[in-house]
């Protein structure tokens, strides 16, 4: 079980998330939507333990994964090196099945310069998965990418989620991502931003 | 092939030839010998065994030097770039052993630790380490912080972050500091070979100096200039390709 419950962020004198407080369970996906600028990847480095500077209370697991706005790989080691310096007790075997499931088997001793784009964030998700997180936090992954290539990601992580059911929690400003993706859509809007509709929880 | 090789052995052939139109217009061995000249006592020192020890003599002091300035510079420099408080405190320190002529602190190492290799050393490592430490600290503060975010997520281990994340990032300034490294450290071992030591390159042309022996100079100093080239060309360049590989793929 994920716990946010935060009372309050500011930057500065300038406050920028209101209470903001929900519960994710195991083999949930929940969508933070809302536009650029909100503040949604402030509330996701919240969560993810990046940004300790806040009023409130975040319960976490301990096995998390991330996947960024960009593809954030080590550009000086392998593809294969890449989920297995950052996965210590990820098998070379391991990790070769996992580059398999996203489609990158024979790029194994490429250099992520030397991968497309789409590649490139394909190789991110795997590295995301190959933990077996329990909660899996991802930033706008499918920001800027040509139609073809979104929709080859968004089936690829719908997949991946439904094999590994890990909680998960991701932002987006597109409704329709929001809707095939997620259990449940969360709306955060205002200034200081809260969520809209309030969860049904109380507090 | 011509730009890989040719042009730097025309170029060093310019510079001989330049130096033999000197010699004949000089026409004064005592104080330009003309290169060809050089050939024999070069040969006699070298079979006499003289010239291997103190070349030896110098280099193990110039690796001592780097080895240790490379060393401190780089875990300086590394926290000063990540630690803004640290670096206000540090910075002063490091202006001001900046500003410090090489030749003081060489002659204050030999006047409180004595005339000893420790001494010798210790000099020729102060010189070098705000150097070093300036450029990494640079190279520190330039860190991305996304793959920062991304290690500390993935709870990556103090000891693969260091590896695998931060040195890869910290490559090319490594490189510029060695490279900057090598050729100051041995000028600079030479001088406290001159003021203080009974062996090694510095402490020959010391020797010859005082014997007006221009020959001699040229000799030991040029013998080493191609030391320093081997180094350059075994070992610095070849380890900076393989760092830079995956920038090439």
């Amino acid at each position: 079980m994920i716990r946010v419950d935060i009372r309050a962020k500011f930057f500065g004198e300038t406050p920028v998330l209101g209470p903001v407080a929900f519960d994710i369970a195991q083999g949930e996906t929940v969508a933070i939507l809302g536009p650029s600028g909100i503040g949604k990847t402030t509330l996701l480095r919240i969560v993810a333990g990046l940004d300790d500077d806040f009023e409130g209370h975040v319960e976490r697991p301990a096995r998390l994964a991330m996947v960024f706005q960009e593809p954030t790989l080590l550009p000086w080691r392998s593809a294969l090196k890449n989920l297995t310096l950052v996965h210590p007790d990820l098998s070379r075997k391991g990790a070769r099945e996992m580059l398999a499931r996203v489609g990158l088997a024979d790029k194994e001793r490429a250099f992520p310069g030397q991968l497309s784009l789409g590649q490139q964030r394909r190789l991110a998700l795997a590295r995301a998965f190959a933990g077996h997180p329990d909660l899996l936090i991802m930033d706008e992954p499918f920001v800027s990418l040509d139609p073809a290539t979104a929709e080859t990601m968004l089936a690829l992580t719908e997949r991946l989620i439904a094999e590994e059911r890990p909680a998960t929690l991701f932002v987006t400003h597109a409704r329709a991502e929001a809707e095939r993706l997620a259990t449940r859509v969360l709306d955060l809007a205002g200034a200081p931003a809260t969520l809209h509709p309030m969860p049904d929880r109380t507090r | 092939m011509t730009s890989r090789l040719g042009v730097p052995a025309l170029s060093l052939l310019g510079l001989l030839a330049l130096w033999i139109v000197a010699a004949t217009l000089t026409a004064d061995p005592q104080v330009l010998p003309q290169p060809f000249s050089l050939v024999a006592p070069f040969l006699s020192e070298l079979r006499s065994g003289e010239l291997a020890y103190h070349l030896g003599q110098t280099l193990v002091r110039v690796l001592w030097a780097f080895g240790l300035a490379m060393t401190l510079g780089m875990i300086l420099g590394l926290l000063m770039g990540r630690f803004e408080r640290l670096n206000r405190w540090l910075d002063p320190w490091l202006v001001v052993f900046l500003n410090l002529p090489a030749l003081v602190l060489i002659v204050l190492c030999y006047l409180w630790i004595g005339l000893n290799e420790t001494a010798a050393i210790v000099a020729v490592t102060l010189n070098k380490v705000p150097n070093v430490t300036v450029t990494i600290r640079e190279g520190a503060r330039a860190f991305s912080p996304q793959l920062d975010a991304m290690a500390r997520v993935y709870g990556m281990s103090a000891g693969a972050r260091l590896r695998h994340v931060l040195l890869p990032q910290l490559a090319p300034f490594v490189a510029a500091a060695a490279r900057g490294g090598v050729a100051v450290i041995w000028k600079i071992v030479l001088v406290v070979e001159f003021l203080g030591r009974s062996s090694g390159i510095g402490f020959q042309i010391h020797l010859y100096f005082q014997l007006f022996d221009v020959g001699m100079v040229l000799i030991y100093a040029l013998s080493f200039i191609v030391v320093m080239l081997a180094v350059e060309w075994l070992f610095l360049q070849p380890w900076e390709r393989r760092a830079r590989r995956w920038r090439l793929a």
